[in-house]
C-alpha cells in the first residue's frame, strides 16, 4: 500500500535520493507534533548519553540520612536532591537520566531484534511462498493469538526473570508484525516489472530478496519499527513492573516504579517521576511515529 | 477525620448487617488463597491458617506462643516403656460444627481419628486419592508410612498408636495441622452422595470456628462455633479478606478495613509502630538461614579454617542491609523461639583481624572459593545475591577471593546436595513441628548427608547425641542433649549461621488476646475487640 | 457466508493446535525439575520423588503426555492445580466473570467516550477542538497503564478518599455469586448499598483499563469519518444541502462503522492484556491476576490451561468480529 511513492526510484540517483530526503522532510516537518517528538527524542538520547556527566549522584548509591526526601520545591526538600529521594536514599533524578539509557537500550536492541528477525523471515515466506510460507504464517498466527505482554510474561517465567530475557520475550511477541508486512510487500513488488528485469539479468535468489525487493518495502517497516520502539519500552517496564523485567537495583523506570509501589500514599514523588519519564518517552517516539506515517505513507498526505 | 468515619461507618455497617446489636467481627487481611481447606493435602501456612486453625483441632495443640505441645482433643495420653506404644484419651462431649452444608448427629470418637490418618496412610481408603494429582505432602515428609505400625481403636474414647521404633518428635507431628482430626461422619455422607471433592472445599470439624463461604480469592467466612469444647470464641464473625500486596494491607489496616495483618513491607515497620491506631509485635521466626561449607572438602575439612570465616562474616550488615533490621544475627542452629535454645552459647566475634591470623596460623593463603546465593526469596533470606555480595567483601577483608554463583532454583536444590559440590552453599529451613530434631538432626546428621545436610557434616559425638534425643520421651532429659548438640555445632562450626528473620504483626490498637505463633500461624480462637 | 465461516474455521483449528502445543511445551522447556520445586529445601527421597512423577504423568513420553493433555481438553478437562488441586477450568469459570464484568464496562466507557470524540474531531478537523482529542487520545494510547492506574489510587483513594483502593465489593457485603457479574450481583442481593460499594469498586479499574481502547477507537473513528466524509456520496449529499447532522448521522456515520468495529473487536487482545496489570494494580480477583500469580508460585499446569484458554477466548472473538464484519460489508465474504 505505502510502496508506490518509493517503489519508482530502484535506481536511486544520489540527486533523486536527496530530493526524496527534503520532500520526506517536508511531509515530516509539517507535522508540529512530529517535530516537537523528534525534538524530545533527541534529547532523551543525549541524556542516555552524557549520564555519567550530567547525573548529580551515582543511580545506586544508598544515602541512608536522606531516606524519602521530597522534591526541592516542596517543605523538607533539598537542592541536592532535585527531585527527592527514594525509599533507600538514591537521587530519583539520577536514576531517572540513568534509566534513560536503558530504555533506549531496550528500545533500540528489540526493535532490531524483531526488525531483522520479521524481515528475514517475512522475505523468506513472501518470496518462497508454497508451504514454506504456510508454516511460517501459521506460526506467526500461532503468536498472535496470545495477548502479547502475557506471552512475553509467561516466556521470560519460563527462560527466569532478567532485562535480558524480558528483551528476547518481547522482540519475540513484536516480530510477527514485521513478517507479516514484509511478506505483503514482498509479495506486491515481486511481479513487477523491475524485480522480472533483474530475473532475466541472472541476479540470484539471494540478491533478488535482499538486494532488489527489500529496499522497496521500506516505508511500512520503518513506520511498523517506531510503533515497536515505543511497544518495547512499554512492555519492558510492565514487565519490570510486574517483578519479571530487570532486577532491583538496576535504575529501570518500570522497576523503579514496582519497588516504589508500597510508598504510593506516602511519596508520591517515587510513584510519579518514573512513569511520567516513561511516558514522555512513549509519547516523543509515537508523536515521531505518527509523523513518519504521514510523510511516508501517501494516502494520509494531504493533497 | 475522614479515616475514623470510614471506620465508624464499616462498624456501624457491620453491626446492622450481622442483626444483632453486638455481633462483633474480627477482619483478617490474609496474604494469599488458600491452596484448599483439606490441611493433610497441603503445605503452606496460608492455608493452615485458612483451615486447620479456624476449623479443626488435633489431639494435641501447640501452647499459645511456644513449640510445646499440650492437650487438644486428646484429654491424656501415655507413652509405653519402650517408647512404640502412644495411646490418647479422647476428650468426651466434643461436638462437631453444625452448618447450613451438614447436621452431626454424633460427637467426636475414636472413628474420626482413625478415619483422619488411615485416609493418609492407607491406600485401599476410598479417601486416598479423592483429590486428583493431591498426596499427603506432610504425612510423608514426616516419615509417618515409615514410622507408623498401626493404628488401633481401643474402645470409643481411645486410640493407640504404634510406632516401628523410637521417635520423640512423634508428639510434636501429631500437633501439626496435617494431623486434623476430620468428621467421618460428614466424610461418609459426602462418599455416600458422590461428592467428595466438597470436603476439601466446605471443611467441617471441632474447631473454634465454623467454615460459612470461601469467594476465591477474595475473602473466607467464618463465624464461632457456639458449642466448641472450649468455650464460644469472644468474636462472632471471622473474615479472611485475602490482600496479596503488602502495601494493600497496610493501606486497609489503616483504614481500618482489617483488623490483624501478617508479613508487612520492612520498610512500613517504623511507620506503623509510631502509629496511635496500631500496634506492633515482632519475634524471631521458626527459621535459620546459613552458610554452609562442604566440610569434606579442603581447606574447609579444617575448623580453624570454617571458624576464621565465620569470625569474618559480618551478620549485623547482612540483617541491616537484605531485612531493613526485620532479622536477628542468630548464634545457634535453632531459632531463639524453640525450646532447648542453648542461651549460653558466645557468637563468633565479628573481627576480620583474628580471622586473618587464624588463617594464617592454620597455613592457608590465597583462598578463593565459591559462594552459592539462591535465585529466590525465602523467608530467611530475602536477597542471597545482596547478602553473598556482602560476604564477599567481607572475605576480601581477609585475603579470601569469592565467586558469587546461582543456578535455577530446583537445580540449585539438587546441585547443592552433590557430596563433592565446589563451594560454601547459602541456603536456610522453616521448621516443621517446632522439635528441635526438625532442625538439628534433619539438617546436620550423619543420615542426612547428601540431602539436607548441605555441609556433608558426619560428627560422631554430634550424631550420638541427636539420635539418642530423638529417642528419649522425657523432655528435661532432651533438652539437656539438644544443648550440648548445640556446643558441638558451634565448636565446629559446619555452617555461618546467618540470621533468624523476625515474623512482625502489626494490628489494631483494640485488639486484644492475640498471641504471636513462633511457629509462624496466624490463630484467632480468643482473640477478641476491646470497645 | 457457510464457505467463509468453513475457510475461517481451517485456518483457526490447526492455530489452535499450535496454540495448544506452544502452551504445552513451556512447562517442559523449564530448567529444572517442577516436581522438586514442590518440596523447596526439603529433600525429597527418590521414591516419593517418582511417585509424584508418576501422579502427574511426567515419567511418560512426551508426545503420549501431549495427547493426553488434548483428549482430557476435548472433554473439557483442563489439568489441576498443582497448587490448589483444584481443576483449572473450575478456577476459571469462578474468575473469568470479574474479568469479563471490567472488561466489559472498560469497552463501554472507551465505546462511549471515543466514538463521540472521533465523530467531532473528524468534523471540524484542524480545529483546536480537534488537536486537544488527538493529542489527549496520543497521550492515552502512550500510557504506560500500570503507573496510571497508581496516580489515579493516589489522588482518589489516597488524597480525596472517594474511592475504595481494591478488591470488587466492601467485605461488610456477602451474597452468593448468581450471574459472577458484581454489578447484578449486589442488586440481586438487595442489600442496601451493595450496589454502590461494587459500583465505586469498579470505577477506576475501568478507567485503567478502558484508556488505550478509548485512546485507539477515538483515533481509529476520526481516520473512518475523514475517509467516508471525503467520498463522493458525502459532498453530494451535503452539496444537497442536507443539514450536517443528517450527512454525519445518517450517511457517513454508517460506513465509517465499519473499521471501528474491527477495531473495537481487536482491542479484546489488548483488553486481556491489559487486565493483567490492572488487575493487579487493584487487586482484582480476575483472570489476569490470577495469571500472574500463577507465574509467581510456578504453578505451570496453571500457566499451560489459562494461556491456552485466553488464546482461544481472543480467537473466537476475532472469529466473530470477522463474521460481523464479513455481514456488514458483503464485498469481502469471497
Amino acid at each position: 500500500m505505502a510502496n508506490n511513492a518509493v517503489n519508482a526510484t530502484t535506481s536511486a540517483e544520489p540527486s533523486t535520493r536527496s530530493r526524496r530526503a527534503a520532500e520526506f522532510w517536508f511531509y515530516f516537518s509539517e507535522n508540529k507534533g512530529a517535530v516537537i517528538g523528534l525534538f524530545v527524542f533527541l534529547l532523551l538520547v543525549v541524556v542516555a548519553l552524557l549520564a555519567p556527566l550530567i547525573a548529580p549522584h551515582d543511580p545506586t548509591q544508598q544515602y541512608r540520612d536522606s531516606i524519602l526526601v521530597p522534591p526541592f520545591w516542596q517543605e523538607g526538600g533539598s537542592a541536592s536532591f532535585l527531585l527527592g529521594s527514594d525509599q533507600v536514599g538514591r537521587d530519583i533524578l539520577s536514576r531517572l537520566i540513568y534509566g534513560a539509557q536503558y530504555s533506549l537500550f531496550i528500545g533500540v536492541i528489540v526493535t532490531l531484534l524483531a526488525l531483522v528477525g520479521g524481515i528475514v523471515i517475512g522475505v523468506i515466506a513472501g518470496y518462497a511462498r508454497g508451504w514454506v510460507d504456510t508454516v511460517i504464517m501459521r506460526v506467526m498466527d500461532i503468536i498472535l493469538a496470545f495477548p502479547s505482554l502475557l506471552l512475553a510474561l509467561v516466556l521470560v517465567a519460563v527462560l527466569g526473570p532478567g532485562l535480558t530475557n524480558a528483551m528476547i520475550a518481547i522482540a519475540l511477541v513484536l516480530q510477527p508484525h514485521f513478517v507479516r508486512l514484509t511478506r505483503a510487500a514482498v509479495m506486491a513488488e515481486k511481479t513487477r516489472d523491475y524485480v522480472t528485469a533483474a530475473k532475466v539479468a541472472g541476479a540470484g535468489h539471494f540478491r533478488l530478496m535482499f538486494v532488489t525487493i527489500l529496499p522497496n518495502c521500506m516505508a511500512p517497516l520503518i513506520v511498523q519499527a517506531t510503533l515497536s520502539f515505543s511497544n518495547a519500552i512499554l512492555d519492558a517496564a510492565a514487565l519490570g513492573f510486574l517483578g519479571m523485567g530487570a532486577q532491583p537495583p538496576t535504575p529501570e523506570w518500570g522497576t523503579m516504579l514496582a519497588e516504589a509501589r508500597e510508598f504510593i500514599l506516602r511519596a508520591w514523588w517515587v510513584v510519579t517521576f518514573p512513569g511520567l519519564a516513561i511516558l514522555v518517552t512513549v509519547l516523543a517516539i509515537n508523536l515521531v511515529g505518527d509523523g513518519l506515517r504521514d510523510a511516508l505513507d501517501p494516502k494520509l498526505k494531504r493533497s | 477525620m475522614l479515616k475514623k468515619m470510614t471506620f465508624a461507618a464499616a462498624l456501624a455497617a457491620a453491626t446492622i448487617l450481622s442483626g444483632a446489636a453486638n455481633a462483633k467481627t474480627f477482619v483478617y487481611c490474609s496474604e494469599g488463597s488458600p491452596e484448599g481447606f483439606d490441611p493433610g493435602l497441603y503445605t503452606a501456612g496460608t492455608t493452615f491458617d485458612a483451615a486447620a486453625h479456624t476449623v479443626y483441632n488435633r489431639l494435641l495443640e501447640f501452647k499459645k506462643g511456644t513449640t510445646e505441645t499440650e492437650p487438644g482433643l486428646a484429654e491424656s495420653y501415655e507413652v509405653s516403656d519402650d517408647g512404640l506404644e502412644y495411646t490418647f484419651k479422647l476428650r468426651p462431649g466434643v461436638k462437631f460444627q453444625t452448618t447450613d452444608f451438614f447436621t452431626p448427629t454424633r460427637e467426636l470418637n475414636a472413628d474420626d481419628v482413625i478415619f483422619s490418618f488411615d485416609r493418609q496412610m492407607n491406600s485401599e481408603n476410598p479417601w486416598n486419592q479423592y483429590v486428583a494429582g493431591g498426596s499427603w505432602e506432610y504425612f510423608a515428609g514426616m516419615g509417618f508410612p515409615e514410622l507408623i505400625e498401626s493404628i488401633e481403636k481401643v474402645d470409643d474414647m481411645t486410640v493407640k498408636f504404634k510406632l516401628k521404633r523410637k521417635e520423640a518428635p512423634f508428639l510434636a507431628n501429631v500437633a501439626m495441622p496435617f494431623a486434623s482430626v476430620m468428621s467421618k461422619e460428614y466424610a461418609d455422607k459426602l462418599e455416600a452422595d458422590g461428592n467428595m471433592a466438597q470436603l476439601n472445599q466446605k471443611p467441617l470439624g471441632t474447631g473454634p470456628f465454623q467454615f460459612v463461604a470461601y469467594q476465591q480469592d477474595a475473602a473466607i467466612r467464618y463465624k464461632a462455633h457456639p458449642d466448641y469444647w472450649n468455650g464460644k470464641q469472644p468474636i462472632d464473625d471471622l473474615v479472611f479478606a485475602i490482600t496479596t500486596d503488602a502495601a494493600v494491607r497496610y493501606q486497609k489496616l489503616q483504614a481500618g478495613e482489617c483488623h490483624l495483618m501478617p508479613y508487612p513491607n520492612a520498610a512500613d515497620v517504623e511507620a506503623m509502630k509510631a502509629n496511635d491506631d496500631l500496634k506492633v509485635m515482632e519475634q524471631p521466626g521458626l527459621n535459620v538461614a546459613y552458610l554452609a561449607f562442604n566440610t569434606t572438602q579442603a581447606p574447609f575439612d579444617k575448623v580453624e579454617v570454617r571458624k576464621a570465616l565465620s569470625m569474618a562474616v559480618n551478620k549485623q550488615a547482612i540483617v541491616d542491609a537484605v531485612f531493613q533490621g526485620a532479622a536477628t544475627p542468630a548464634k545457634n542452629p535453632i531459632p531463639p523461639t524453640m525450646w532447648s535454645y542453648n542461651e549460653s552459647i558466645q557468637d563468633d566475634p565479628y573481627d576480620p583481624e583474628a580471622a586473618k591470623k587464624m588463617l594464617e596460623d592454620a597455613g592457608v593463603t590465597d583462598l578463593s572459593m565459591k559462594i552459592w546465593a539462591m535465585p529466590v526469596a525465602r523467608p530467611y533470606m530475602l536477597n542471597a545475591r545482596r547478602a553473598a555480595e556482602l560476604m564477599q567483601e567481607d572475605f576480601a577483608k581477609i585475603g579470601v577471593d569469592v565467586e558469587i554463583v546461582s543456578y535455577e532454583w530446583a537445580e540449585y536444590l539438587d546441585r547443592s546436595k552433590a557430596k563433592d559440590r565446589d563451594g560454601a552453599v547459602m541456603l536456610g529451613w522453616t521448621g516443621d513441628n517446632g522439635d528441635p530434631d526438625n532442625f538439628l538432626d534433619t539438617l546436620l546428621g550423619c543420615d542426612a548427608v547428601g540431602g539436607n545436610n548441605r555441609a556433608q557434616w558426619c560428627n560422631q559425638e554430634y550424631d550420638d547425641l541427636v539420635t539418642k534425643a530423638k529417642e528419649t520421651t522425657d523432655q528435661a532429659e532432651r533438652t539437656k542433649l539438644y544443648e550440648e548438640a548445640q556446643v558441638i555445632f558451634k565448636r565446629e562450626a559446619p555452617w555461618v549461621t546467618i540470621d533468624h528473620s523476625l515474623s512482625v504483626v502489626p494490628m489494631r490498637k483494640e485488639v486484644t488476646g492475640f498471641v504471636q505463633s513462633p511457629l509462624g500461624d496466624f490463630a484467632f480462637d480468643g482473640v477478641d475487640l476491646a470497645e | 457466508m457457510v464457505r467463509f465461516l468453513l475457510g475461517r474455521l481451517a485456518v483457526l483449528i490447526p492455530t489452535f493446535i499450535g496454540v495448544s502445543i506452544i502452551a504445552f511445551s513451556f512447562i517442559r522447556l523449564l530448567p529444572g525439575d517442577p516436581v522438586a520445586l514442590l518440596s523447596g529445601e526439603r529433600v525429597m527421597s527418590p521414591e516419593r520423588h517418582a511417585q509424584i512423577s508418576a501422579q502427574l504423568g511426567f515419567d511418560r513420553p512426551i508426545v503420549v503426555q501431549y495427547l493426553d493433555y488434548i483428549w482430557g481438553i476435548l472433554q473439557g478437562d483442563f489439568g489441576t492445580s498443582i497448587v490448589t488441586k483444584r481443576p483449572i477450568l473450575d478456577q476459571f469459570s469462578a474468575l473469568f466473570p470479574a474479568t469479563l464484568e471490567l472488561a466489559t464496562c472498560a469497552i463501554i466507557f472507551a465505546v462511549v467516550l471515543g466514538i463521540p470524540a472521533g465523530i467531532f474531531a473528524a468534523i471540524k478537523r484542524g480545529s483546536f477542538f480537534d488537536q486537544t482529542i488527538m493529542g489527549t487520545a496520543l497521550v492515552g494510547y502512550s500510557m504506560p497503564i500500570f503507573w496510571w492506574g497508581l496516580l489515579l489510587i493516589i489522588f482518589f483513594s489516597g488524597t480525596l478518599q472517594w474511592t475504595p483502593v481494591s478488591g470488587r465489593i466492601s467485605l461488610l457485603y456477602f451474597f452468593p455469586p448468581v450471574t459472577g457479574f458484581m454489578l447484578i450481583d449486589s442488586l440481586l442481593s438487595g442489600q442496601a448499598g451493595a450496589f454502590k460499594s461494587a459500583a465505586s469498586h469498579l470505577i477506576l479499574p475501568t478507567i485503567v483499563l478502558g484508556t488505550i481502547p478509548l485512546a485507539v477507537i477515538a483515533r481509529q473513528t476520526r481516520s473512518a469519518m475523514l475517509e467516508v466524509l471525503s467520498e463522493d456520496y458525502v459532498r453530494t449529499a451535503r452539496a444537497k444541502g442536507l443539514s450536517p447532522f443528517r450527512v454525519v448521522g445518517i450517511h457517513a456515520l454508517r460506513n465509517a462503522m465499519i473499521p471501528v468495529i474491527t477495531t473495537i473487536g481487536l482491542q479484546v487482545g489488548v483488553m486481556l492484556a491489559g487486565a493483567i496489570l490492572t488487575e493487579t494494580i487493584f487487586s482484582w480477583p480476575g483472570i489476569g491476576k490470577w495469571m500472574v500469580d500463577s507465574v509467581f508460585r510456578r504453578d505451570y499446569p496453571v500457566i499451560q490451561g489459562g494461556l491456552l484458554l485466553i488464546a482461544a477466548i481472543i480467537m473466537i472473538v476475532n472469529l466473530i468480529v470477522d463474521l460481523l464484519y464479513g455481514l456488514i460489508n458483503p464485498r469481502i465474504r469471497h
